[in-house]
């Protein structure tokens, strides 16, 4: 065996640390180890030659690469050997610089713990044996979860790339939070405009499946074959024949919250979100309609002439097979009743930013015309509040929602537009304006439309007469300030969907504290996740404008077309395997497996013993731990390896 | 703040601890991204899956002379194989209440959920663990048994 030993000194991320020389001088020590080295910065081209070259100079057999994680870099050397003519798995990784260098500081006492590691990598190496990937067949369908922008995008992409494309939605219509925005900023262009085309071209695509009023109930399966169990949610309505005429609507006597105005104004328990719903198809909300909670009424029924409606619909259970999966689920806006200083939810007269927006949109139930929700009357103060929901740790909400200040200038601009003598007051803490053309957008609201910027939060609002006095400090100024406001609009933050973690781990993805599903890696690989084959877009990722969803739509959909671009995937020879000698047939390995990946199989009469199948297995090792005998391992982690790293540790 | 000592040096603490690709090993990753400083005397093994973990690695970790022994998965239910965690949960905590009968005071074994976004959860709980092994002192390799 002859075992090479590079150590990087990643420039001074791990040499400044670490003592990289005597690292090496310790790996030329280690059993088996013929070459050893260091190098600036073995990813590099250089780098990756050096380990090339002396692999065949030296007849390496094994390679121990000491530097970053290799969650960064593992696949780099993992490809550098193969070119070499190595097999990839005989390639280990000592994590020196993520969990030694970037996080000791005491010089010997990291340069030791380093000489540990690669010790432990040496020791495993020489155990690692030659793997081979095996190969399986890809299905070529696309399914996108959530129909909002980002979804949409994607969507469309994905079945302008050549796939049939399964788009989910659990609303009943697609357009998501973007259908509430009556403009958007730094154009102001219209928002249903640019929007409510986009819809169309997904109805109308034949390569489109529209599943709107669904929602994904189990997701099984790996990359490629992935197998989705999709729940349609009982409409009560026959959409085939269904036309979306509202004549229903109109005669519907129970009158209930309207979600997609945001609880501005009613809506009907049989009703369409918008007039511009994709599919334009009404559906009941059992849990208003009176029929279903008394047991008479039916007027939609009679009223309909297309005899669309059906009381005894029920939901269903629909399955698809896809190759790859793209999650656009967006977001929700912050709930403000937290912000008990505010009074959302006390005062009538203080409203969300999501609600200001449905207010100014002309298809809004106040027709586009500013209202005090409590008298109905013209505001001629506006007050602003940024931040609601976001960069505020007392609400456990420390990151920042991105698209809030400039909603907030954008809002301030509509004000001006709507009423020419109003003026309104933004209360913020910092601008945040970092794309192209917001900060002269921002400018103009402040310039063009006398937006009143104030650099401060607010402490407390309350109700003087008709007013809203709303008390805060200019911090610019050092002065405490009071407004006297006839309505208050909190640009509230963006949160993930309620329903976020539950999702992820249907698809066995990872989601933070807030509950943002979290991508591979934050700078290389934004929309893929450690599920191979399931990608991510929009705000369900992490906060974001429209023009970020949709590059991020587009990004997802080229990552699902690439990987569906190959008819055979390589499946990773990182599983488990049976040695059949010593299996004695007990399954209790089947009984573990999440992924149904353990056969039995037929050795000779009557004796059956565990067979995995490889493409399916995904090397967790739980069938390791259950099997009795030890007959089951994962290759590249068995028991011998795990000691044997464990005895270079503890030596 | 210098976490190091080298009396721990000289006397060889170590602590081995067994995280999980998905989830630990990343939170650790990201603990090591955003400079958290942590005490030195860790080492970590990276595995598949926390439910990967055959009660046989901490044992023979200890029989080795390790003085303390963390294994560290996915957060319940977000097990990036489903379920490989609810396996390593009963199996650890069994363990645990098993480490008397061989000598082995429990406290020096731990287990734990940290997400890989769970940068200073992680740092918190690799120096928390360590101070309690430091306090505990080495562990006494051979143990008389009558």
């Amino acid at each position: 065996m002859r075992i090479g030993v590079f150590v990087c000194h990643c420039g001074s991320n791990i040499a400044g640390t670490v003592d990289c020389p005597r690292v090496v001088e310790a790996a030329r020590g280690f059993p088996h180890v013929v070459y050893a080295t260091d190098y600036t910065y073995l990813c590099a081209e250089s780098g990756q030659d050096l380990i090339k070259t002396a692999i065949q100079e030296y007849s390496l057999d094994r390679v121990v690469v000491s530097s970053c994680s290799p969650k960064m870099h593992e696949e780099t050397f993992r490809r550098a050997a193969r070119q070499a003519g190595l097999n990839p798995y005989l390639v280990e990784m000592a994590n020196i610089r993520e969990q030694c260098s970037w996080i000791h500081s005491d010089k010997e006492a990291a340069t030791r713990k380093a000489i540990d590691l690669v010790r432990k990598g040496v020791f495993k190496v020489s155990r690692d044996q030659e793997l081979f990937p095996s190969f399986f067949k890809v299905n070529k369908d696309v399914l996108v979860i959530g129909g909002g922008i980002a979804g949409i995008q994607a969507a469309l992409d994905a079945a302008q790339g050549g796939h049939r494309v399964t788009l989910v939605e659990k609303d009943q219509t697609i357009g998501g939070n973007m259908a509430r925005l009556d403009k958007t900023f730094p154009t102001l262009d219209c928002s249903s405009c640019i929007l409510t085309p986009r819809m169309v071209d997904v109805a109308v695509n034949e390569s489109i499946e529209l599943l709107a009023y669904h929602e994904v109930e189990e997701v099984k399966g790996y990359v490629g074959n992935f197998d989705v169990k999709i729940r349609r949610k009982a409409t009560y309505v026959d959409w085939s024949k269904c036309t979306g005429c509202e004549e229903c609507v109109g005669k519907c006597p129970a009158r209930i919250y309207d979600k997609f105005n945001q609880g501005l104004g009613r809506t009907k328990a049989i009703s369409l979100p918008f007039p511009q719903a994709v599919p334009k198809k009404v559906t009941i909300k059992k849990d208003f309609c009176h029929f279903f909670l008394k047991g008479k009424c039916r007027v939609c029924e009679k009223v309909c002439q297309f005899e669309a409606i059906n009381f005894d619909d029920q939901d269903q259970i629909i399955e698809r097979k896809v190759g790859a999966i793209v999650v656009a689920t967006g977001y929700e806006a912050f709930d403000p009743i937290a912000y008990l200083e505010y009074g959302f939810g006390k005062y009538k007269d203080v409203i969300t930013s999501l609600q200001y927006e449905r207010m100014v949109s002309a298809s809004g139930p106040t027709m586009g015309h500013i209202k005090r929700p409590s008298d109905g009357e013209e505001p001629k103060t506006i007050v602003f509040i940024s931040c609601v929901g976001s960069r505020d740790r007392a609400k456990g909400r420390s990151y920042c929602s991105v698209a809030c200040c400039m909603a907030m200038a954008k809002q301030a601009i509509l004000t001006k537009e709507h009423i020419p003598d109003s003026t309104s007051y933004l209360f913020y803490i910092d601008i945040r304006a970092g794309g192209k053309g917001y900060e002269e957008f921002v400018d103009r609201a402040r310039e063009e439309y006398g937006a009143q910027y104030v650099r401060g939060r607010v402490s407390k609002i309350y109700q003087k007469g008709k007013k809203l006095v709303v008390k805060g400090t200019d911090t610019l100024l050092g002065m405490p300030i009071e407004i006297e406001a006839d309505l208050v609009v909190l640009a509230v933050g963006i949160a993930p969907p309620q329903d976020a973690p539950e999702l992820a781990q249907k698809l066995n993805i990872s989601y933070d504290q807030y509950g943002f599903f979290v991508e591979s890696h934050p700078k290389l690989r934004p929309v893929e996740t450690n599920t191979t084959g399931v990608f991510l877009a929009g705000a369900c990722q992490a906060p974001m404008d429209i023009p970020a969803s949709v590059a991020q739509g587009s990004a997802a959909a080229a990552k699902a077309l690439g990987l569906l671009a190959k008819d055979e995937l390589e499946a990773s020879p990182i599983v488990a395997s049976v040695e059949i000698k010593r299996c004695v047939g007990c399954f209790k390995c089947e009984a573990v497996c999440p992924f149904s990946a353990i056969q039995r199989q037929e050795l000779r009469d009557g004796i059956m013993v565990s067979n995995v199948i490889s493409t399916v297995c995904k090397g967790c090792g739980l069938c390791g731990v259950a099997c009795p005998t030890g007959a089951i391992k994962v290759n590249g982690f068995t028991d011998e390896q795990i000691l044997a790293e464990m005895e270079a540790l503890l030596l | 703040m210098d976490i190091s000592n080298t009396l721990d040096q000289k006397n060889g603490i170590k602590i081995v601890a067994f995280l999980c690709n998905w989830c630990s090993y990343g939170g650790a990753d990201a603990a090591g991204t955003a400079r958290l400083k942590q005490p030195p005397q860790v080492r970590i093994i990276r595995i598949p899956c926390s439910g990967w973990i055959n009660p046989l690695y901490p044992l023979k970790a200890f029989n080795e002379g390790a003085d303390g022994v963390l294994i560290s998965g996915c957060h319940p239910g977000d097990c990036h194989y489903a379920e490989g965690n609810y396996y390593a949960r009963r199996r650890l905590e069994v363990l645990g209440h098993f480490l008397p009968f061989m000598g082995i005071d429990p406290q020096r074994f731990r287990y734990s959920w940290i997400s890989a976004t769970e940068a200073q959860e992680w740092q918190a709980l690799i120096t928390e663990f360590t101070e309690k092994i430091r306090e505990l002192g080495p562990i006494k390799k051979h143990v008389e048994v009558s």
